[in-house]
């Protein structure tokens, strides 16, 4: 059953630029979804619209229940060069007014499972690129959200970080059981993480491929990832 | 070591000047009532030492009331401004009428309105309007430069406008704000003496006060003293807010970082 249902969505921008039309689509609990296509497809307001961060001006997205908690991790980390590690991660907790001791545990936590015990004084410009996204996705996870939502986060990371980063992904997603719904422009880091992947069109976005896979992680040197990455790069050529 | 030579080499330029034009008003004979020696300054300075030090604390106290009014009213007008597009749209404008009327020509009329009895008061609202409107100008534009995506990340996690405010856009203006301070603490300063300046002798006992009385005197002498306390009283608020600047701002600024060279 789905955790939430988006039927015909459209969105609009003030500048008259149509940024979807008649997206649809459902995610089921537990699914690692990647949303995939061309720049300035979308892609980015479908994840802000689910979010709640904007509103369509077509369509209905709907919840089942309560509308879960949420995570969101950016392609930059978005830390507040200011503080720490640990006030970084505790962010969402100190906004929910959550008692500090609490608040630093659970930080804490969220920190030494993205590899970060140790960290917790650092500053953003102390940390590299890689740990600066760990901080932002242990801010995610100390809210304990049932739904996170990533718009590219690794994009702006080297090889070796992303995949490490990948794998640390899909680890704690399945032990916690965490829905995810993933903007990528990449086809390999699609069909690595995904369960399912969502191909769009070129802009205004709407859903052109659904391909379902098995859950990750893949052996990326199988033959059935390779298949998995051609089916996927297929049907992006042929959506644009 | 470099730190050193950052000190040594102006301290030895200021050395030589001083020397330079020592000599040159020894050898071509300068009248004192044209241009004192730096001898004849420090004997001025001396000589008048208490009461020089009294108007020096007298332009300072109403320079750092101004500056602490200025920063307040400044600071908050600026958060009625991130806050409502409206308030800034209707107030900014007089915000810049205020900023480009000379405060020369407003001075006299805030002396009459409040009073000649209550000057001091007089003197501290106009050198706090001449500092009020960098610190206006610059906060506003921190308190809107904040990280868009940390703003739409609060507003996910269910933050309040005060969390927005308190946890994201203060701390953003934050260097913004300090640098406003040091532009602000000289004007400040620059502010207070023009309005002694205005308010004139009898009513003020500031440093600019003294300069006046001592010109009218023909003390030149005493003038220059007063006149480079005056100098080392701005570059002593300066000094502090930069201080202030590198404290605040050394764990996470890019200006305040150190790099390897």
């Amino acid at each position: 059953m789905s955790l939430l249902t988006l039927t015909q969505v459209g969105k609009r921008f003030d500048n008259g630029t149509a940024a979807l039309s008649g997206l649809s689509f459902g995610v089921a609990e537990g699914e690692f979804v990647s949303l995939l296509g061309p720049s300035g497809c979308g892609k980015s307001t479908a994840l802000r619209l689910i979010a709640g961060l904007i509103a369509p001006d077509r369509g209905d997205i709907v919840w089942r229940g309560t509308r879960p908690e949420m995570g969101f991790v950016f392609q930059e980390p978005t830390l507040m060069p200011w503080a720490d590690a640990l006030t970084n991660a505790r962010l969402p907790l100190d906004l929910n007014h959550l008692p500090r001791a609490e608040a630093n545990d659970r930080a804490a936590a969220a920190l030494a499972r993205l590899g970060l015990k140790g960290f917790e004084a650092a500053y953003p410009r102390e940390l590299s690129g890689g740990m600066k996204m760990r901080v932002s996705i242990a801010r995610a996870m100390a809210a304990r959200p049932k739904l996170l939502l990533m718009d590219e986060p690794f994009a702006a990371l080297d090889e070796i970080t992303r995949t490490g980063l990948n794998d640390d992904l899909l680890a704690l997603t399945g032990q916690d059981n965490i829905t995810v719904i993933f903007v990528t422009h990449s086809v390999m880091e699609s069909a690595y993480l995904s369960s399912r992947v969502l191909v769009m069109s070129p802009r205004p976005g709407r859903i052109t491929a659904d391909i379902a896979l098995s859950p990750g992680p893949h052996d990326r040197l199988s033959l059935e990832f390779a298949q998995a990455q051609r089916r996927i790069a297929t049907a992006l050529l042929e959506a644009a | 070591m470099k730190r050193g030579f950052d000190i040594l080499f102006p301290v030895l330029l200021g050395v030589a000047l001083l020397a330079l034009w020592q000599w040159v008003v020894t050898a071509k004979q300068i009248p004192l009532y044209v241009l004192p020696p730096p001898l004849a300054i420090a004997e001025a300075l001396i000589n008048n030492f208490t009461s020089l030090m009294a108007s020096l604390f007298a332009t300072l106290r109403v320079t750092m009331e101004a500056f602490l009014a200025a920063m307040i009213a400044g600071v908050a007008v600026a958060v009625l401004f991130s806050q409502s597009r409206l308030a800034e749209r209707v107030l900014y404008p007089y915000a810049v009428i205020l900023q480009v009327t000379p405060v020369v020509a407003i001075a006299p009329l805030i002396l009459i309105w409040i009073g000649f009895d209550r000057v001091e008061t007089a003197l501290v609202l106009i050198a706090a309007l001449v500092a009020f409107f960098p610190i206006l100008s610059n906060t506003t534009l921190g308190l809107k430069s904040a990280d868009f995506n940390l703003m739409e990340l609060m507003r996910l996690y269910g933050a309040s406008r005060w969390q927005i405010l308190w946890r994201l856009q203060l701390p953003s203006a934050l260097p913004y704000l300090l640098g406003a301070l040091k532009i602000a603490g000289g004007l400040a300063l620059i502010g207070a003496v023009v309005a002694e300046f205005v308010a004139g002798s009898g009513t003020a006992t500031g440093l600019a006060w003294r300069i006046v009385e001592a010109g009218n005197r023909l003390e030149i002498a005493t003038m220059f003293a007063a006149l480079g306390l005056l100098a080392a009283l701005g570059v002593a608020i300066f000094a502090a807010l930069s201080g202030v600047e590198y404290l605040l701002l050394r764990r996470w600024h890019e200006s305040a970082l150190k790099r390897p060279s």
